[in-house]
């Protein structure tokens, strides 16, 4: 018993376990464009398992430098991601039930691996759309490559490009922290009890 | 003589007032408000926008223009009676059948007055209409795109000048016959018969209050007299539409003489209530006619018209308590409602008084059968049982009125070039300023509805004489923008305009913006024509006819390259402009074409009909610079002779048919 979590701490975890669900209604991250000919900015937002946003008119500007059209298919991560998620629901649900700190320790490691991973592979992609360019590309700058920001501001050419999570990322955050937070208290807590 | 050069003093004062601003309409935001005022007050900094959009007739030109005010700046020439090769209009297939009338394709037309709908008599922009007055049409454009939607011709018609004047839910919008013409079968007559065969008729015509679509709903048969002018009535008056008409004399040549005998005039009267009343009682007669309406098809980005066959007149000779005669001093041109609807009034073009009536007194005159006789069967009021009083010494030659929220009128005068403000109440001259020259319109933002916007009052001027850089013997007319915020009006910009503007209305920018299209979208395209992705494009050969399914992205056409067209035979470009952007329009031409070129805006799809004259190979363009690589944006198409075999073919990006000489045909277009 005393090595298990408290009854408020299963209840914030399976609450931060719940919330993400909210990711199946709302995009993850977004990524904005600005240019002197576009003052009102041109967005793209990634979800887990889609893209919505001016996906077309970007894909029509990004042609002249060779970079590829950006579709659902260039995506295997759209197929598994749900999943991923929903595992993670899971484990939360088992966590909170099972009250095991030992789970929760696992739990949090994971979601580090997790969203690590995920950060590798924007980045991977990333650096695949900036740098595998269509040789007869209209527009080629000799020695020019275009890595996409992969969190915050950097600027391509005439576009000013902006990476930030959107309302579905922050929830994800949100959630972690959350979790993260009551592994600390459990921690306090059973670190106090133990020389007595 | 000292009084008078008392009264001259403040023209003099503002014309030198007027000719030192000139220079100083530039940006000048530091100085102050005061040295810089007419300017500071005209001064739209760049990237801001107007207060007010500006829907300003193009007369002769037969298009209606739009300007922003307070700048004055040019933002739009709609076309909508006559062609504009610049955009295709009228050249384009899809867009020839809006000039359709029953006289054939009409390419040209006098667009005179505007009509911005209403709903409880406020401005809602949502459609603004238009006159045509040589061929008698209304035109209705859609205030999301900007763009002519629909074209409807006026039967038993001609000169359609009292109009588009329109209800205060928009109801109707009217069209009075300035020409009274022989009606019906007998229509070879001796011109001298005028006074026996001539008729005048007004129409009104329906408004559909959700798609705006225009339909004749009835026509009432008239004395044979010009009809000119005319407003709705308006919250009391809301029911009664008024006209004014000249040529009482019913000439029928040396008009300015012979149609200018009679000490009165009238207006007409009409209580379009009762009308419905007859209506729905079954009493119209359905009379055969032949006129044409052409409507837009925004999906299909085409025009449709169709042959109307029938009209209901309603005769008031018959049909008592419809129409009354109300006698109005010379020659009546402008016939204008108060913001209240208890105010009529008339301003006779060569009357030395401006009369106003009394709704009221109307209703009072006609519910007493206070006739003065009648005029062709129809009952004259009396005029003293009426009026409400008379503008004494106003100006010379009043044309049109306009109002402000404050109870103030607002005159044009022709002959004195000038502007008179006075109040409806009292009925006293409150202030005069000079136009350059030669005022015709005048307008008020929200000046012919019941909630003037006021602020402004624009004078639309016949004559610029001396007023820009000359440009030889044809000249610009012109705007004159005057700030009516205080007691005094003050002239605080002049622009010019495209073809002669007659009258104008202006409406407040948010009414309108927020509701601006920005691209058609793809999935919504129903063009039969459309070519809806790049795989899709296609050569087709169709008899005599060789129709090419297009597309254009930036930045090129496909297909780009197109053989085996055959001299004789006609090229149908139907090109679907497939970006999905703002502001990405494509052009269409080719060389040698005798039409025009396209201009296609995102989503929507246009055909160009080329018929070559010559064998050879004819380069095609983007006319509109859409992207950093426009210039490439190009193609050829090759004409052979009429007996030739070259097979027909098309193709982007790879040579079709192939030639292994042609190092480009080694080299993989696309990895």
């Amino acid at each position: 018993m005393k090595n298990k979590l408290s009854i408020s701490s299963r209840i914030l975890v399976s609450f931060a376990s719940g919330a993400l669900v909210a990711v199946f209604f709302l995009p993850v991250w977004r990524i904005d464009l600005f240019a002197p000919q576009y003052p009102e900015g041109l967005m793209m937002n990634i979800w887990i398992n889609r893209l919505s946003g001016d996906v077309d008119i970007i894909n029509g500007l990004n042609h002249y430098i060779g970079m590829k059209h950006i579709s659902v298919g260039m995506f295997p991560e759209f197929r598994f991601l749900p999943w991923v998620v929903a595992f993670f629901m899971l484990l939360g649900v088992i966590v909170a039930v099972t009250g095991s700190r030992k789970y929760l320790l696992y739990y949090l490691l994971l979601t580090v691996v997790g969203g690590s991973l995920a950060m590798v592979d924007f980045y991977n992609w990333g650096y695949d759309y900036g740098h595998n360019l269509d040789p007869n590309a209209a527009i080629q700058v000799p020695g020019f490559s275009y890595q996409p920001p992969l969190f915050g501001h950097k600027r391509l050419l005439n576009f000013d490009a902006y990476s930030f999570p959107d309302v579905g990322g922050w929830v994800v955050a949100g959630a972690s922290a959350l979790a993260f937070l009551v592994w600390l208290i459990e921690w306090y807590r059973h670190r106090k009890i133990k020389p007595l | 003589m000292k009084h008078s050069f008392f009264k001259l003093l403040p023209a003099v004062t503002l014309l030198v007032i007027g000719l030192t601003a000139l220079p100083g309409c530039k940006p000048n935001g530091t100085q102050s408000a005061v040295s810089g005022d007419a300017a500071a007050k005209t001064y739209i900094a760049p990237g801001k926008y107007d207060e007010f959009y500006d829907f300003v007739s193009g007369g002769f030109s037969g298009q209606m223009s739009v300007y922003g005010l307070p700048s004055g700046r040019l933002f739009r020439v709609i076309p909508v009676f006559s062609v504009d090769p610049e955009k295709g209009y009228g050249y384009s297939e899809e867009t020839k059948a809006m000039l359709n009338t029953s006289n054939g394709f009409v390419p040209w037309d006098d667009l005179h007055h505007i009509a911005l709908s209403e709903t409880d008599g406020i401005q809602d922009g949502r459609w603004v209409f238009g006159n045509a007055n040589n061929t008698p049409r209304i035109a209705r454009i859609d205030l999301k795109t900007f763009k002519t939607a629909e074209i409807i011709e006026i039967p038993n018609s001609a000169g359609n000048h009292s109009s588009p004047f329109i209800t205060e839910n928009s109801e109707y919008v009217v069209a009075g016959t300035r020409f009274s013409v022989p009606l019906g079968d007998k229509q070879d007559v001796p011109i001298n018969t005028y006074k026996d065969n001539f008729k005048g008729t007004v129409s009104f015509i329906g408004v559909d209050k959700t798609s705006g679509n225009m339909s004749l709903a009835f026509q009432i048969l008239l004395p044979g007299v010009n009809f000119d002018l005319a407003r709705a009535g308006k919250g009391k008056s809301h029911g009664w539409f008024f006209f004014s008409c000249y040529n009482s004399e019913k000439a029928n040549t040396l008009l300015e003489v012979n149609a200018s005998q009679k000490d009165k005039d009238f207006i007409l009267c009409v209580n379009w209530k009762k009308a419905e009343e007859y209506i729905k009682a079954g009493k119209g007669q359905k009379k055969t006619v032949s006129y044409v309406h052409n409507t837009w098809d925004e999906k299909k980005h085409m025009a449709t018209s169709t042959l109307e066959k029938e009209v209901l007149v309603l005769d008031p000779k018959e049909l008592k308590d419809m129409v009354y005669f109300m006698p109005c001093p010379k020659s009546p041109h402008g016939c204008d409602t108060d913001p209240s609807g208890e105010y009529i009034v008339g301003s006779g073009k060569l009357a030395a008084v401006i009369p106003v009536f009394s709704f009221t007194k109307i209703q009072a005159a006609i519910a007493a059968k206070n006739y003065d006789g009648d005029y062709d069967g129809i009952p004259v009021l009396k005029y003293d049982a009426v009026l409400h009083g008379e503008v004494q010494k106003p100006g010379l030659g009043p044309l049109h009125t306009e109002f402000d929220a404050n109870g103030n009128a607002y005159t044009s005068f022709f002959v004195s070039s000038e502007i008179v403000k006075w109040s409806v109440k009292d009925l006293k001259v409150l202030d005069r300023v000079p136009t350059y020259y030669s005022i015709g319109h005048l307008s008020v933002p929200g000046g012919p509805t019941r909630k003037p916007w006021g602020k402004y009052v624009i004078a639309y001027n016949k004559i610029t004489k001396d007023r820009y850089l000359p440009t030889g013997p044809e000249l610009a007319q012109s705007a004159q923008l005057y700030d009516i915020s205080g007691d005094k009006m003050k002239l605080i910009l002049d622009f010019p305009t495209i073809g002669e503007p007659h009258y104008a209305e202006a409406i407040p920018a948010e009414l309108i913006m927020k509701n601006s299209q920005k691209i058609y979208k793809l999935e919504d395209n129903q063009n039969p024509y459309a070519t809806l992705g790049d795989n899709k494009a296609r050569v087709e050969r169709k008899g005599n006819e060789v129709h090419v399914y297009m597309t254009a992205i930036r930045s090129h056409f496909t297909p780009d390259n197109i053989e085996g067209v055959k001299l004789g035979e006609t090229v149908y470009f139907h090109v679907t402009n497939m970006e999905q952007d703002w502001d990405v329009p494509h052009g269409f031409a080719i060389k040698g074409a005798n039409n025009a070129e396209l201009l296609v805006m995102p989503g929507e799809t246009q055909t160009l009909a080329w018929k070559p004259e010559k064998v050879g190979v004819f380069p095609m363009y983007c006319t509109d610079f859409c992207s950093a690589l426009h210039q490439e944006m190009s193609g050829y198409i090759r004409i052979s002779p009429a007996g030739s075999n070259v097979p027909l073919s098309f193709s982007t990006g790879t040579n079709l048919p192939s030639t292994s000489a042609d190092p480009a045909a080694e080299k993989p277009a696309v990895k």
